[in-house]
């Protein structure tokens, strides 16, 4: 029997499936492709740090990763542009996990402000090869096999592909949070000695959910160079991929499910929506801030837990009207 | 008896500060022992010693006959001497009975950790169980962070348990609770212990370590010095001496000589 908590989840999916049916034109469809990628990159990056409190502004490590995977093994396996492209997109994923094992096992070690610092710092030395490399093509950009479909129609497989993504990692971050794993992240977030000494293997389990976050990052970045056929190094490792996704997470809720998912598909929609209607690349940068400082200012544990709390204390006030409120006290 | 848990000539230092000098200590099996002294005499160092969060610099720390020195916190714990801390750690937001279930794995592979849900039925009970028996089982699906500072030292030594450790480690268990709850928590321990706990208790009320403990194992400046039944530490000049030296709190003294 379905919960009213997971028919919620079955409406939301079918309203995702129906959108490119409403949404017919290609721009529209573009930001809604663009949207899941990021809402699934968020929810992903969640998984890890919301959970854990290990906040990595690294991310574009693995989505760039993710990006020339698919960019250069296209291209050296002569794979033709079609859809068999997208068997590559895992590829992209596993690849960036091989990428983040070796950086978490750096990165890890330390914690807080320094982990923050470690992590920008290590982003910028992909970033910085992926310019200066010779096989990614430099400044220059890569450009992935043609994919000759109809324009109209483009982004339609590609739509589909990113919502299974995004499907993928909301049920990988559900089910990581009602496991035995995802009880150690939370304990290790409120305190990670005291979460050691009660048995905890803090080590294996942080590299373990770095390196799963990595792989649903890695899948978009690749499926983000599908869809646009031609990756520059600035673009996928981007210093402003790294903060939109954290800041999607902590405007919805950091640390909750569903918090990333909503700050994901709220922004990453305006913010596309604003570039396409008024062709400025930077009005949303304003729309941002301004929503920015609202969140901080009144409600800096993001929109879900404000609700939540808002909607738990209007549940007290009914219940509690007429009662004399002597919550106080309690001995010790 | 035979000894359960012991440090043998324990040093360390942290800069030019010799926080522990040579120390010995042993604890019987079954037995309920208490290490005193004044602030900065090392014990919470030794505490850490014992349970791998400081490495020593020399010494040997024992469990059950194998050499445990330097082995990290968690194998520690699994092995089965847990501890809690001198200033409550618990996990602030995360709900109490979530907070029980961190501890029920013990050696578990950290991969199993992947595949299993948050709990068994049986260790639900068990977490359950234990709430109960430290009389906070109504708070369980509360934030623990909600918890007052006494609810919170009952939720640290429940959770302790809910691992079935030989031994415990208790840091001031008794250190900023009122009377009502410090006989209390006296009561839990002398209720474990006749179960078969083991219990190593650090504590500054002189009345509570008194009543409570087999043995006293009086620290001064980082080594042992004095260890013997509550009675022959109370009578023990060298122990007047130590705490007269160490501070100014006549109370203390006179709590050692007559309580």
């Amino acid at each position: 029997m379905l919960r009213l908590r997971n028919l919620w989840w079955v409406a939301a999916l079918a309203v995702a499936l129906l959108v490119p049916q409403i949404l017919t034109n290609p721009a529209y469809r573009n930001i809604a492709v663009l949207t899941l990628i990021f809402t699934a990159c968020t929810t992903s990056w969640n998984m890890f740090s919301g959970y854990s409190g290990y906040v990595a502004l690294g991310a574009g490590a693995f989505y760039g990763t993710g990006a020339y995977t698919m960019a250069l093994l296209s291209k050296h396996l002569n794979v033709p542009g079609n859809g068999n492209m997208f068997w590559l997109v895992p590829v992209g994923g596993l690849a960036a996990v091989l990428v983040a094992i070796p950086v978490g096992l750096i990165a890890l070690r330390v914690r807080r402000h320094t982990f923050v610092v470690i992590t920008i710092a290590i982003f910028f030395v992909f970033q910085l090869s992926a310019i200066n490399a010779n096989f990614t093509g430099g400044t220059g950009g890569f450009t992935l096999p043609y994919i000759p479909w109809m324009i109209q129609d483009y982004q339609l497989p590609f739509y589909y592909v990113a919502l299974a993504i995004l499907v993928f990692a909301i049920a990988l971050s559900a089910s990581v949070r009602r496991s035995r794993f995802g009880l150690q992240l939370l304990a290790i977030r409120d305190d990670e000695d005291r979460a050691l000494g009660l048995g905890v293997k803090v080590f294996p389990v942080k590299l373990t959910g770095f390196a799963m976050s990595a792989f649903t990052i890695g899948m978009c970045g690749a499926l983000y160079a599908m869809l646009q056929g031609q990756i520059y190094p600035q673009f996928v490792f981007d210093p402003i991929f790294d903060i939109s996704i954290a800041l999607m997470a902590f405007f919805g809720g950091f640390g909750t499910l569903l918090g990333p998912i909503i700050g994901g598909l709220v922004l990453e929609s305006s913010q596309q929506y604003l570039t396409v209607t008024y062709s400025n690349g930077s009005l949303y940068l304003i729309l941002f801030g301004v929503l920015f400082l609202l969140v901080v200012l009144f409600m800096p544990q993001g929109i879900v837990v404000f609700t939540r709390e808002w909607w738990a204390k209007r549940q007290d006030r009914l219940a509690s009207t007429g009662e004399v409120a002597s919550v106080q006290g309690g001995n010790s | 008896m035979s000894e359960l848990l012991s440090a043998n000539g324990v040093s360390k230092a942290f800069g030019g500060v010799q926080a522990l000098d040579n120390c010995t200590l042993h604890v019987q099996k079954g037995s309920i022992t208490g290490l005193i002294g004044p602030n900065g005499s090392g014990k919470t160092t030794l505490f850490n010693v014992m349970t791998g969060y400081v490495k020593p610099d020399s010494g040997a720390v024992t469990f059950e006959g194998n050499d445990i020195t330097n082995a990290r916190p968690n194998k520690v714990f699994a092995m089965g001497i847990g501890r809690t801390f001198q200033l409550t750690r618990i996990f602030a937001r995360i709900s109490v009975l979530e907070n029980m279930l961190v501890a029920t794995q013990r050696d578990e592979s950290w991969l199993r950790g992947l595949t299993r849900s948050m709990s068994s039925t049986s260790e639900l009970d068990a977490a359950m169980e234990w709430l109960d028996f430290v009389g906070i089982a109504r708070l369980a699906q509360l934030p623990a962070g909600s918890l007052s500072y006494g609810q919170r030292k009952l939720l640290e030594l429940a959770y302790v348990l809910v691992a079935d450790p030989d031994v415990i480690l208790l840091d001031e268990p008794a250190g900023g609770v009122n009377l009502t709850l410090i006989n209390e928590i006296g009561e839990k321990i002398r209720t474990l212990n006749e179960a078969g706990k083991t219990f190593l208790i650090v504590e500054h009320n002189m009345e509570f370590v008194m009543s409570l403990c087999d043995s006293v194992t009086v620290m001064h400046q980082g080594s042992d010095l004095v260890t013997g039944t509550p009675s022959e530490v109370r009578s023990n000049p060298l122990v007047l001496d130590a705490y007269l030296g160490g501070s100014d709190d006549d109370d203390i003294i006179e709590e050692i000589a007559h309580g």
